[in-house]
C-alpha cells in the first residue's frame, strides 16, 4: 500500500468499482465519507466555476478556495466604468454565494505549492493538503517589460488590467482630464489577457469623450501589426467616431507606423515609440504590460519557458506536476483565448476531470466553449464565438461553427448583440458566484 | 506487489468503508453535465436566464429544441450569434442538451413591464394566441415554446422578427398575427410582449 501513489490506487479501485456493480453490498456503507481533497488556489472566471462544479457533481469532495480578495471585480465590463457607462460597484462581487456551496473559502494569499508534499502555504503559514489541486492566477503584469514603467510607474500610468483600483484611478483621470486632452492607449504583443480588450477600451473611452471632451484624441501605441475583431472595430471606429479622418477620435499606430513602444517617461508623462523613438506626450497614458502566468504558477514551476503553464488539453493537468491543474489566463490553451468565458469553460472541464479522476474513472469527452462580446458604442456590440473540440492533443476550433459578427450585420443586430452582451454578463457572474 | 494482490487489498479496505467516492455521481451525469454547462454560461443556472435579453430555455420541449438548433444551424432562423454557435454540436450533442433542458422547470423573474400596455396584451393573446399558445403560454405543448416569464426584449426581439418575416412561422400563427396587426396596429406586437413577459406565476 505504501508504494502505490494516488493514480495507481483509483485505477485499482475503478477495477475494484466493477465488482461492486456486481453487487457486493458493503460497498454502500462507504458513501458518507469524503470523496477527496480539492484546493483551488484563484477565485476568478476560472477558480470559482471550478470549485464550484467540483461541488455540484460530487458533494462528497472537500474543496477550498483561497482567494485573497475579499472583493472581486470582473475585467469583463470594466471597460463600460471606463466610459461611464457602469458603475465600479456594478462590477464587484464576493464569495458567500459559493460558501453557500459548502466551498471553504479562505481569505488568503497561497504563497508556495509543494506538488511532491501536495500542500498549498498561504501568506499566514497555514498549510492545505490536496488530493488535486487547482491553480487558477490569472496573469501577472511584467512591468519592467516596458522601459522605465514600474508597478509605482502605474500609480500614475495606469494599466487598468486588473479590474477595482486601477479602473477607478483611469476612469478619474478621463474624469480630471481637458477638453482637447490626449489619452495614449499602449497594448502589449500578443499573447495576453483578453485580446480584444485594448480595442474594446479606446471605443468605450472615445464613446465618454465624444460625449464630453469630443476635442480630445486616443492614440494607440501597439505592438502588434493586427488585432482581435479589427476589421469589426475598424468599421464600428469609422461610424461611430469618425476614424481614418482628420477629426478621428482615435488614431492607430502599429509597429510598422512607428507605433511599438521604446520607453516611458513617468514624469513628463511621454511615450516613446517607434525606431526613432518618436516622442508622444499625453495627458492620459494606459500602459498594458507584457504579460505571463500568475506569480504563484512560476514560483512553483508550473510554467514552462514561454511564462505560461502548459497543460493536458483533456483535464489541464500541468504537464510539469501531476495532480495540479491549471486554467484560465496561466494555461496554455492552443487556440482559446485568454478570456473570462475560456477560463469557465476550462473550469468546467477541469472540474469533470477532477471528479471522474477522484471517483476513479474515465474523464468523459471534453467539450469548451467561447463566447466574447465587446461593446465598442451605444447601441452597437460585436461578438467573436467558438465551439471547441480535443483533436489529439489540441483544443480545435469546430470548422464552420462560431466566428465573428458579421460585417454587413444590421443596426437591429449590433444593438440587439449590446442586449445580449448583457445578458451574458449577468448569467456568467452568475455561473461564478451564485 | 502484484496487480491482483493489490485489487484484493483494496476490496477489502473499501469493504471497510476507507474509500468511498465511487458511488455518487454516474459517468453519465458528468457527460451530460459536459455539454449542457456550456450553455448555462450564458443562458443562466439550469437553463433560467439572469437577462435581460438571453432567454430562458428552461422548460422548452424536446423537439421543439432540437428543431430551434437546427434551424439555427442551417440559417432558416436568423440569430445574432446562436446561429454560429448551434453548428459547433452534433445531433446526437443536441440531443442530450435537448433531454435535460426539456426536464428543467423554468425559474421566472420579476421584470419591469408596462401593466397598461400587459393588460391589453392579455386581451389580445385571449383573441389571437390561445388557440395555440394555451394556457398562457406557461408550458411548450406542440412547439409552441415557453412565452410566460420570457425576458421582455427577447420577446420583442422575435415578434419583431416574426412580424418582418425575417423568422419563420406556421401558416395559421401568420394569418394570426397579421389579422392581429392589421385591426390592432404594430403596437399590439409591443402590448403581447408586455403580456408574456408579465407572466411569473401560473394563475
Amino acid at each position: 500500500m505504501s508504494t502505490m501513489n494516488r493514480r495507481q490506487f483509483l485505477q485499482t479501485s475503478a477495477g475494484a468499482m466493477a465488482i461492486s456493480a456486481l453487487g457486493v453490498p458493503s460497498f454502500a456503507a462507504a458513501k458518507k465519507a469524503s470523496g477527496g481533497r480539492v484546493v483551488v488556489v484563484g477565485g476568478g472566471a476560472g477558480g470559482t466555476i471550478a470549485a464550484k462544479y467540483i461541488r455540484k457533481a460530487d458533494p462528497s469532495i472537500e474543496v477550498t478556495l483561497i482567494e485573497k480578495n475579499a472583493d472581486y471585480y470582473t475585467c469583463f465590463m470594466s471597460n463600460e466604468v471606463l466610459g461611464g457607462d457602469r458603475s465600479l460597484d456594478s462590477i464587484k462581487f464576493n464569495y458567500q454565494g459559493l460558501a453557500a456551496h459548502g466551498i471553504n473559502v479562505v481569505q488568503e494569499m497561497a504563497t508556495a505549492i509543494d506538488p511532491a508534499a501536495k500542500t498549498v502555504t498561504t501568506a499566514s503559514g497555514q498549510s492545505f493538503s490536496y488530493d488535486k489541486l487547482v491553480v487558477s492566477p490569472g496573469v501577472s503584469l511584467i512591468y519592467d517589460g516596458v522601459e522605465g514603467y514600474s508597478k509605482a510607474a502605474s500609480e500614475r500610468l495606469p494599466h487598468a488590467w486588473k479590474a477595482g483600483a486601477q479602473t477607478q484611478l483611469l476612469r478619474q483621470q478621463l474624469v480630471d482630464m481637458k477638453d482637447g486632452g490626449v489619452v495614449i492607449i499602449a497594448p502589449p504583443a500578443n499573447p495576453f489577457r483578453c485580446p480584444p480588450g485594448p480595442y474594446e477600451r479606446a471605443s468605450q473611452i472615445a464613446h465618454y469623450l465624444k460625449n464630453n471632451k469630443p476635442k480630445s484624441k486616443i492614440l494607440i501605441l501597439d505592438a502588434k501589426e493586427k488585432f482581435s475583431k479589427q476589421g469589426l472595430f475598424v468599421q464600428a471606429w469609422e461610424k461611430l467616431y469618425g476614424y481614418g479622418t482628420e477629426n478621428s477620435l482615435i488614431e492607430w499606430l502599429p509597429p510598422s507606423a512607428q507605433g511599438e513602444v521604446k520607453r516611458v517617461d513617468v514624469t513628463a508623462m511621454t511615450v516613446y515609440a517607434g525606431e526613432f523613438e518618436d516622442k508622444h506626450t499625453a495627458d492620459v497614458i494606459n500602459i498594458i504590460p507584457p504579460q505571463k502566468a500568475g506569480k504563484i504558477a512560476i514560483d512553483s514551476g508550473l510554467t514552462d519557458d514561454s511564462g505560461w503553464c502548459p497543460v493536458d488539453k483533456k483535464t489541464f493537468e500541468s504537464s510539469l506536476h501531476p495532480d495540479v491543474h491549471v486554467i484560465g489566463d496561466a494555461c496554455i490553451a492552443t487556440s482559446m483565448p485568454k478570456s473570462g468565458y475560456s477560463a469557465n469553460s476550462q473550469g468546467k472541464v477541469c472540474a469533470a476531470a477532477i471528479v471522474a479522476a477522484l471517483q476513479g474513472k474515465e474523464m468523459v469527452v471534453p467539450s469548451y466553449v467561447n463566447t466574447c462580446y465587446s461593446i465598442v458604442g451605444e447601441d452597437y456590440g460585436i461578438s467573436v464565438a467558438d465551439v471547441y473540440r480535443l483533436q489529439e492533443d489540441k483544443i480545435a476550433a469546430v470548422e464552420g461553427a462560431g466566428g465573428l459578427t458579421p460585417s454587413d450585420a444590421s443596426p437591429e443586430d449590433l444593438r440587439r448583440e449590446v442586449a445580449y452582451a448583457y445578458s451574458w454578463y449577468n448569467n456568467i457572474t452568475t455561473d461564478m458566484f451564485s | 506487489m502484484s496487480r491482483n494482490l493489490l485489487s484484493t487489498s483494496l476490496i477489502t479496505l473499501l469493504g471497510l468503508g476507507l474509500h468511498s467516492p465511487l458511488l455518487t455521481a454516474d459517468s453519465n451525469n458528468l457527460a451530460t453535465s459536459m455539454l449542457v454547462d456550456t450553455c448555462i454560461t450564458c443562458h443562466g443556472p439550469a437553463g433560467s436566464s439572469q437577462g435581460p435579453a438571453i432567454p430562458n430555455i428552461a422548460g422548452t420541449a424536446h423537439d421543439t429544441f432540437m428543431a430551434t438548433m437546427q434551424h439555427y444551424q442551417t440559417g432558416e432562423r436568423h440569430g445574432t450569434i446562436m446561429n454560429r454557435i448551434a453548428k459547433g454540436y452534433s445531433n446526437d450533442e443536441l440531443e442530450v442538451m435537448a433531454k435535460y433542458f426539456s426536464s428543467q422547470p423554468v425559474v421566472r423573474a420579476t421584470q419591469e413591464i408596462d401593466a397598461e400596455k400587459a393588460e391589453v396584451g392579455a386581451a389580445l393573446h385571449k383573441e389571437y394566441c390561445e388557440e395555440c399558445h394555451v394556457n398562457g403560454g406557461f408550458k411548450d405543448e406542440d412547439g409552441a415554446n415557453v412565452l410566460a416569464g420570457q425576458w421582455l426584449p427577447y420577446l420583442q426581439f422575435n415578434l419583431a422578427d416574426f412580424h418582418a418575416k425575417k423568422r419563420d412561422m406556421p401558416a395559421k400563427m401568420r394569418k394570426h398575427m397579421e389579422k392581429m396587426v392589421a385591426e390592432h396596429g404594430e403596437a399590439s406586437l409591443e402590448q403581447l410582449a408586455h403580456y408574456y413577459a408579465s407572466e411569473v406565476k401560473q394563475p
